[in-house]
């Protein structure tokens, strides 16, 4: 199996004929072909290493995304329906004040949450690098803006951004984007009227999204079901990596979820995986890079407790699943008297970071968002109500066409009341406990989305708009960013991987994800996570 | 407002046809001699019943509904366990048309056909492919035909938006103001 590039799997009935046999031999083996797993395999396999990839989800065909799509337009199905999602493989428990849909915010398989993600992608800026130090909450990484500016630019590159140069708020850059801007849309330049009479700056959005045909992947058509689908390719997903991986000699594993890590006091011996036919395997390697997202990278360590780690692998801390955070919506809408011409497409064009930087200890950084796609979308408005005929075209001519929205990220604080573990009581399809997201909000974040809504609500007035909702701190929820689950320290005895992304406690195990980042900003946090992925490949090659 | 082979095209493309098939090219089978497909309506009565009940659930200043609808019809029966979902639940609506009115859909007069719909009960339930009658002829049938309708360019310009969703319109309408 090690002998030819291979991506092992399909989407296909459990009685499938792929050979899911370990790999003999192998360098590292990549837990989970996300974003993060897939950019490390991709760089390791190019570096001449022998690469397994483990993922627990499938590898979906391409073919079938329109039929994907079609299950996003359509009431009968929900969000996890669109990438197979759910059941006792996903099943979890959620024990905090505040509910956490975790099935709505991750997809599994190859590709992983890029599959179903919006494909905004920022920098962070320099003082999320140091909320400690600059904002007087939280904890600084071990790592600045600079160490991380060139994976950034790499991490651009291989994603593929369009964007400008036209941010006066971001952190300082020297490289162009891969590609050009979207151009703003037609709701944008309503919004430029009202947000210069408010004196705030708008500007583009960067986009994992081809504006013009990049790496071989089409332009951007069109769709307008870009999260949780895109037909196209256009947007990008981590399927991309994933395939370039195996090319280049790694083998992808799918429907391959782990079990746990066999380890002794210092390595990481072999990942114990499971496969389709019932039967369980062993995987050896001499690294081990655990890239599973912020829930199920937590957890999977936390499986793998042991007479040496009795609180879960890698865990001398006790941080492990501790310190849960996400990205807090706040947002406010209503309507014009005009068309605003919304749901063309999927995406963002504009934005504002003009607020970011205020942040302090008391009220957090927060980005601003101007919606393309504000109110309802007629065909999937088309198939709901009681009505047909002339009726419905004419419930769908009142109800499109002048909706206007401001959304936003609001940063949620590091607390150690929020985290992942284990629910005692309930397992999943192989019999592993469910992970439990206990999770609640904070009185800074609180505080945030506050000051985002007056924002918000100064824009929309100036637009001359009637607001008719607003979600505040009350009715906010989560953007699906997993973060600070495995965080990164200098202190062994408050972190659980160091700068180079490798764990303390284990001499040959890293964690690519969003689950080391100690703070997660305001931004989303993907290309932080490729530059992270693209780091820790670094690292682990230097390594072997 | 005429819909056109641009607008089938773009309905066959949204529904995911997987391009094999082509417009206008299938023949529209009217009997079925296999009686392990009693229950499963012949393509022929699915195109006639489809278009029938397009004619009542599409606005009435749509023409061209009988090309439109065998345009993206043939993917939609071609796909695979959908097409015999598609196929039940015309045999279930025209079993029903018979029992009350003496007839098969296609063959009722529009305001009986409408009738024939709301008293399966398609009109109140929410759309369900592996659900009761209703909410498979809901999801099969009506919400079908209204989403082959409003995800293409004509479809979507009756609501005001010649770019809906499910549609691949490219880069430009997004940015062009209402008079552009």
């Amino acid at each position: 199996m090690s002998e030819t590039s291979t991506t092992a799997g399909g989407s296909g009935s459990a009685a499938d004929d792929v050979d899911r046999s370990p790999v003999s031999g192998a360098d590292v083996c990549v837990v989970g072909a996300g974003p993060a797993g897939s950019l490390v395999a991709d760089r390791l396999a190019a570096r001449g290493h022998e690469v397994v990839v483990l993922d627990a989800g499938p590898q979906f065909d391409d073919s079938e995304r329109i039929e994907r799509m079609e299950r996003a337009i359509r009431p009968a199905y929900d969000r996890p329906d669109v990438w197979d999602g759910g059941g006792e493989r996903d099943a979890y428990a959620s024990t905090g004040e505040q509910f956490y849909p975790l099935n709505q915010a991750r997809s599994k398989g190859v590709g992983g949450s890029t599959l179903h993600w919006q494909g905004m992608v920022m920098r962070l800026h320099e003082d999320d690098f140091n909320s400690g130090s600059a904002r007087g909450v939280g904890p600084d990484w071990p790592m600045d803006y600079a160490d991380l500016r060139p994976y950034y630019a790499e991490a651009e590159t291989e994603l593929g951004v369009a964007g400008a140069d036209d941010n006066p708020f971001a952190p300082p850059r020297e490289e162009p984007y891969p590609m050009p801007a979207f151009p703003p849309s037609y709701s944008d330049s309503l919004f430029a009227e009202a947000c210069e009479e408010a004196e705030i700056a708008m500007h583009s959005v960067p986009n994992a999204r081809n504006s013009e045909s990049y790496d071989g992947r089409s332009q951007c058509v069109g769709y307008g079901t870009c999260q949780p689908v895109c037909p196209s390719g256009a947007k990008y997903d981590a399927t991309v990596h994933a395939d370039r991986a195996a090319e280049r000699g790694a083998t992808v594993v799918d429907r391959a979820p782990v079990q746990r890590l066999d380890h002794g006091p210092d390595r990481i011996e072999a990942a114990i995986y499971a496969t389709p036919d019932g039967e369980e395997h062993r995987q050896e390697a001499s690294a081990f890079v655990i890239a599973a997202g912020g829930v199920e990278t937590p957890r999977l360590l936390l499986l793998s407790d042991s007479e040496h780690y009795p609180d879960g692998l890698a865990n001398s801390s006790g941080a492990v699943g501790r310190y849960f955070m996400d990205h807090l919506f706040a947002g406010a809408g209503g309507v014009l008297d005009e068309p605003t011409r919304q749901n063309h497409v999927g995406f963002m064009t504009s934005e504002s970071h003009q607020f970011y930087d205020d942040a302090d200890e008391g009220v957090g950084p927060f980005k601003l968002e101007f919606l393309n796609y504000a109110g309802p979308s007629p065909v999937e408005q088309a198939l709901t109500g009681d009505d047909w005929g002339d009726e419905l075209l004419g419930r769908l001519q009142e109800s499109y066409g002048t909706n206007v929205a401001v959304g936003g990220l609001v940063e949620q604080l590091p607390r150690s009341e929020s985290y992942v573990g284990l629910d005692p009581d309930r397992t999943d399809d192989h019999g592993n406990p469910v992970p439990d997201v206990h999770w609640s909000i904070g009185d800074r974040a609180r505080r945030t989305i506050e000051r985002a809504n007056e924002v918000q609500h100064e824009i929309l007035d100036a637009l001359g708009a009637e607001i008719t909702w607003t979600v505040g701190p009350d009715a906010t929820g989560p953007a699906y960013h997993h973060m600070g689950t495995t965080r990164m320290g200098t202190d062994p005895a408050e972190s659980v991987v160091d700068a180079s992304l490798r764990t303390h406690d284990l001499e040959n195990c890293w964690i690519a994800s969003s689950s080391v980042f100690p703070t997660g900003g305001a931004l989303n946090p993907t290309l932080t996570i490729a530059a992270l992925a693209l780091k820790t490949a670094d690292h682990v090659d230097e390594s072997l | 407002m005429q819909l056109t082979r641009r607008d089938a095209a773009a309905a066959l493309a949204a529904l995911g046809s997987g391009g094999a098939v082509a417009l206008g090219a299938r023949q529209w089978q009217r009997d079925s001699e296999d009686p392990e497909e009693a229950d499963l309506a012949s393509d022929g009565a699915v195109r006639d019943a489809m278009v029938a009940v397009a004619e009542v659930v599409y606005p009435s200043e749509v023409e061209g509904i009988g090309e439109f609808v065998e345009g993206f019809l043939a993917g939609r029966l071609d796909r695979e366990g959908h097409g015999d979902g598609l196929r039940r639940a015309v045999a279930n609506l025209d079993e029903l048309g018979r029992a009350w009115y003496d007839d098969p859909v296609a063959e009722l007069p529009p305001a009986d056909r409408d009738a024939l719909l709301r008293e399966t009960g398609a009109d109140g339930v929410d759309e369900a492919p592996d659900g009761s009658a209703a909410e498979r002829i809901r999801y099969y049938v009506v919400n079908d035909l209204l989403l082959a309708l409003y995800a293409s360019p004509t479809g979507g310009e009756l609501v005001g938006i010649e770019n809906p969703q499910g549609h691949p319109g490219g880069l430009e309408s997004y940015q062009r103001g209402p008079n552009g």
